[in-house]
């Protein structure tokens, strides 16, 4: 009997359809409602041709695999000593970058300096690419949950209170957070800025969600307020650095001095850009999350 | 450090080769998560801490984690009640 690829994926979310791999849910247990000549559509000869293709499929993986790393490694015996002089890196926007880097952007950390002010639109991109990378996973893990409401295993948000858990996670959330947002703040001053700093708030808030269930992190963590923060930081980045997809890469005069550099509230629109791109990677980082968990936000 | 960076270097390609051969995907998934945090320490002995901060909560944190909740969605790997309840 023929099926459509949609009626055997529906089949599979409502786990009527065992994927295991290392075989720890028995088949036969399972009240299966499909009829039992499903398991064997597979004629004789087709089973030979596919024995024989995966007995085929190591031994090419193998030689594949083997020829990539080759060329690899004949790539890396090729690449010029780490910061020789006669590298092609080592040319006058690398010199211009560390000469006047620091006057011109006002940032300490010339990386800083580079990826939010020479290359903002760059970050730009890297951060919408983010985003979108959440709402497909949102379009794909949220549409089977409105069409069939019953196909989810009941007692996922139930909340077990273990000790060590709870106890250990009320020591380390508020270490976690605070680390996170002086990463964040320290971006143009120190190694740093706003995606390690918005991965480990991102991380602080999973672990909250683990140990004290989503219904506590909820509370201030929620559908509404992760949508409006996360627009108004995208829009934000985009206002101020987007206006390089018109006037190329010469940008515009913005009139916010760097102000003195070394202190915090300096190097002009660094410091509030490393805070939308943090925003923006610890929501998508606790919503990837909470999705793949429970199937909503 | 010339023997400590070998060391992790000898680890790194030691924790690739094993992901790869495992049979259960748990174990592969526990040796990736160590592969990354070898990954982190060499970036912070590469001078590049900032990297490494990412390495290691984006790599040992949420991408396995992400990669615990699809196996458990798959039925790869299941709670502990379940299982009990299935026992007898």
């Amino acid at each position: 009997m023929k099926r459509s690829l949609k009626e055997l994926f529906r089949e599979w979310d409502a786990d009527r359809f065992d994927l295991s791999v290392s075989g720890s849910v028995p088949q036969k247990e399972r009240p299966s409602p499909l009829p039992p000549e499903r398991y064997d559509v597979i004629p004789e000869l087709e089973e030979t041709i596919m024995r024989r293709f995966h007995r085929v499929v190591p031994v090419l993986t193998f030689l594949l695999g083997l020829t990539l790393s080759l060329f690899l490694i004949m790539t890396v015996l090729e690449l010029p000593a780490f910061g020789s002089s006669d590298s092609p890196v080592f040319n006058e926007v690398f010199t211009r970058y560390v000469q006047d880097g620091t006057e011109e952007t006002g940032a300490v950390n010339t990386v800083a300096g580079v990826i939010l002010d020479y290359r903002a639109f760059d970050t730009l991109g890297e951060t919408h690419v983010l985003y979108t990378a959440l709402v497909a996973v949102l379009i794909l893990l949220l549409g089977f949950e409105k069409t069939d409401p019953g196909i989810r295993t009941p007692g996922y948000e139930v909340i077990r209170q273990d000790p060590v858990l709870t106890t250990c996670a009320k020591l380390v959330i508020p270490c976690v957070v605070i680390y996170g947002l002086y990463i964040i703040c320290n971006g143009h001053l120190g190694p740093g800025g706003g995606f390690c700093g918005g991965t480990v708030i991102g991380s602080a808030l999973i672990l909250a969600a683990l140990a004290f269930g989503f219904d506590s992190v909820e509370r201030f963590v929620n559908y509404r307020t992760i949508r409006v923060v996360l627009v108004i930081a995208l829009c934000f980045y985009s206002l101020s650095k987007g206006y390089s997809f018109f006037c190329g890469a010469n940008g515009i005069e913005s009139g916010i001095r760097p102000g003195t550099p070394g202190r915090i509230f300096s190097a002009g629109l660094i410091l509030p850009l490393n805070a939308a791109v943090g925003v923006v990677v610890s929501c998508t980082m606790y919503s990837l999350y909470s999705v793949f968990r429970r199937g909503r936000l | 450090m010339m023997y400590f960076e070998l060391l992790l270097l000898g680890l790194l390609v030691i924790c690739g080769i094993t992901t790869c051969l495992s049979k259960n995907l748990l174990t592969s998934l526990i040796i990736f998560m160590a592969y990354s945090v070898i990954m982190s320490v060499i970036w912070a002995l590469l001078e590049a801490p900032d990297l490494a901060v990412t390495e290691a909560a984006v790599g040992a944190g949420v991408s396995s984690l992400l990669l615990f909740l699809t196996l458990r969605k798959l039925k790869s790997i299941q709670r502990k009640e379940e299982e009990n309840e299935k026992k007898p």
